[in-house]
């Protein structure tokens, strides 16, 4: 499903040049529920940027689904992200004095679907990712950080995409939020979605079933991982 | 579906930023409704001023009294006591292509009336003045020659003589005014000329020429003759002719020297063309300030915005929204807000026009169709360029780097 091969990416040229990924090579199934963990300046933002088509490789190929990622101009990369990639922000990136519904249905603009099409998908990807139903018309800056997350987890779902990338998804978040959004991703998981997690911190990465460990630019390890029962491990 | 959603897309961004999206429209109204208003109170300014020349009368030439010296000290224009009833009679039998001559003596008096007093203005003159100057009697009459003859104390008074002698809807024929501590008796009132001021034509007294002559100034000679050429083309002729008569029968042989001056009305609409020229340069000039600055408020204004929004352009870039129809959404927000906030400056515009020419009577102002594109065009321009091209900058850039925009 995902093919990276030798991916590089080099910023800079001539002294300056640096390299934020060194001939980086995984694959991905369908189903899988992996973890890039490392930490910062190992080049797991910039590999995520690759994976979720909003930047393209030095060198290297990168196929999603079959397309070739590396090789496509601005809009088709466009198409790329709305169709196949759900993204989970760190910092939600919600629209602001704007409706949770209107939110979740901003992946649809401008599709071919009728409006009443969209809120109903929206109110199924809403209910989906766990958000009660009185508070579909908030706006989104009224709403808790862990209630915001989920509206953003809506937003994922909404195109039905390939891939869902979650970068820092727990990054604004208290713990008992965070252990509740990984929660939420686990299940979508176990709903069959693919999910890329990518954190710097092992706790949250240990909700995956495979963590790749990046450093440097290159995978350190890419190890099988069983999740821990999290009702043992609450902890504190 | 996705014209439907740029149209709603647009309304509800700019409705859910209200005070944004006031605040730039406010630069936009401010600037259009004021160069609307400028300019149309300049042109109503021109237009009430060409009235007010066009109702002096029509091929009108002037003869005044030229300046006395005294010890070679000017007195001043029309201090000289040079004119006279003959000079009048003689351009009225020898020259040709004249309609009438009217000799007039002028002076300001008070004026009492039934406990109401007015300073106003005495004109002695002749029937003939009524054909120079366009004036119309209303009601009663003029004087008859009999009454010119026999110096008879009657007079003739205009629409603001009578408000301020008698009230707005009385009657003065017949009643009895005080000038110069001697009764007179109205005979006829003259129809409403319009003017204000010292344009003002309806605040004016007529009495028969000798009656002033004996009763107000005391002597024989004239303020000034007032001539009717016969039509506009021979008026260069007959002031040519006018003068050579006169500078004969003064006996002076150097023009220069001359101790009238004469003017045409020509000259009079030319000059004052001129001042009302100089005038709408002013206007113009405030307009075209307010214009700048409301150019600069709404660049300021558009700029801002999208500075503001350069993380949502990141985050509908990120979600796979083409860079196409995030620089539609943002033009036609642009366009949106110019264009209303353009439809309400037009209206405020006009609304103070209309003002303007209801509160103050002399001035009817007249809203021109250049004014209105140009005011529309600039403030849309700057506010289309300003609104869009930082939009479209910001929809170039990276979804990273635009998200990642603080």
């Amino acid at each position: 499903m995902i093919e990276c091969k030798n991916l590089t990416k080099i910023y800079g040229s001539g002294d300056t040049k640096t390299y934020a990924l060194r001939d980086v090579s995984f694959s991905i199934k369908k189903g899988e529920f992996v973890s890039i963990i490392g930490p910062s300046g190992s080049g797991k933002s910039t590999l995520m940027h690759i994976l979720g088509a909003l930047d393209t490789p030095t060198n290297g190929e990168y196929s999603l689904d079959g397309h070739e990622v590396s090789a496509l101009e601005d809009d088709e990369l466009s198409d790329l992200r709305r169709n196949k990639i759900g993204f989970i922000f760190q910092s939600f990136n919600l629209l602001p004095r704007t409706t949770v519904l209107r939110n979740v249905m901003l992946p649809l603009l401008y599709s071919d679907l009728s409006s009443t099409e969209r809120e109903k998908r929206a109110r199924e990807c809403l209910k989906y990712a766990g958000m009660e139903e009185k508070l579909f018309q908030n706006l989104s800056n009224q709403l808790s950080g862990g209630q915001m997350q989920r509206v953003a987890i809506a937003r994922a779902l909404i195109n039905n995409p390939s891939i869902i990338l979650a970068d820092e998804p727990t990054g604004n978040l208290d713990t008992k939020t965070s252990h509740l959004v990984m929660d939420a991703l686990q299940e979508l998981n176990q709903k069959g979605h693919t999910i890329i997690l990518i954190t710097h911190e092992m706790d949250v990465a240990d909700y995956a079933n495979r963590i790749i460990h990046i450093r440097d630019g290159m995978v350190e390890k890419d190890v099988v991982n069983n999740p821990h029962d999290r009702s043992i491990n609450f902890t504190f | 579906m996705k014209f439907a959603d740029l149209f709603k897309e647009t309304i509800w961004s700019l409705a859910g930023n209200k005070v944004r999206s006031g605040l730039t429209m406010l630069g936009i109204i401010i600037g259009i409704a004021s160069v609307i208003a400028l300019v149309a109170i300049g042109q109503g300014a021109q237009n009430s001023i060409s009235k007010n020349i066009e109702a002096i009368g029509s091929n009108l030439i002037l003869v005044n009294p030229g300046a006395q010296r005294v010890g070679g000290v000017s007195q001043g224009g029309g201090s000289a006591q040079s004119l006279t009833v003959e000079d009048a009679n003689a351009i009225k039998s020898e020259i040709e292509n004249i309609q009438a001559v009217a000799p007039a003596i002028q002076k300001r008096s008070q004026v009492t009336a039934k406990g109401n007093n007015t300073n106003t203005q005495i004109l002695g003159t002749t029937a003939d003045y009524l054909t120079v100057r366009n004036v119309t009697i209303d009601s009663g009459s003029f004087f008859s020659d009999q009454q010119m003859k026999t110096s008879a104390k009657v007079a003739v008074i205009g629409t603001t003589v009578r408000d301020d002698l008698f009230g707005t809807d009385a009657n003065p024929i017949g009643q009895t005014i005080r000038i110069n501590k001697m009764d007179f008796q109205v005979i006829g009132m003259t129809i409403t000329k319009g003017g204000s001021g010292f344009g003002n034509q309806d605040d004016i007294i007529y009495i028969p020429l000798n009656t002033a002559q004996h009763y107000i100034s005391g002597n024989a000679n004239l303020s000034n003759i007032s001539i009717a050429a016969t039509d506009q083309n021979s008026m260069t002729d007959v002031q040519q002719q006018i003068t050579d008569l006169l500078l004969a029968r003064h006996k002076i042989s150097d023009s220069s020297s001359a101790d009238f001056t004469i003017m045409n009305q020509n000259d009079i609409i030319a000059t004052a063309t001129n001042i009302t020229g100089t005038f709408t340069i002013l206007l113009s000039s405030i307009a075209g300030i307010s214009l700048l600055v409301g150019g600069i408020g709404i660049m300021n204004m558009m700029l801002t915005t999208v500075t503001e929004r350069t993380r949502e352009i990141g985050l509908r870039k990120a979600i796979g929204i083409r860079k196409i129809y995030i620089n539609l959404q943002f033009l036609s927000e642009a366009i949106v807000l110019t264009f209303l906030g353009g439809a309400i400056g037009i209206f405020l515009g006009w609304l103070a026009s209309l003002a303007v020419t209801h509160f103050i009577s002399a001035l009817t102002t007249s809203i021109s169709l250049s004014s209105i594109f140009l005011a529309f065009g600039v403030s849309a321009g700057v506010g289309i360029i300003f609104g869009f091209y930082p939009a479209r900058r910001a929809a170039n850039l990276s979804p990273i780097e635009a998200l990642r925009y603080e």
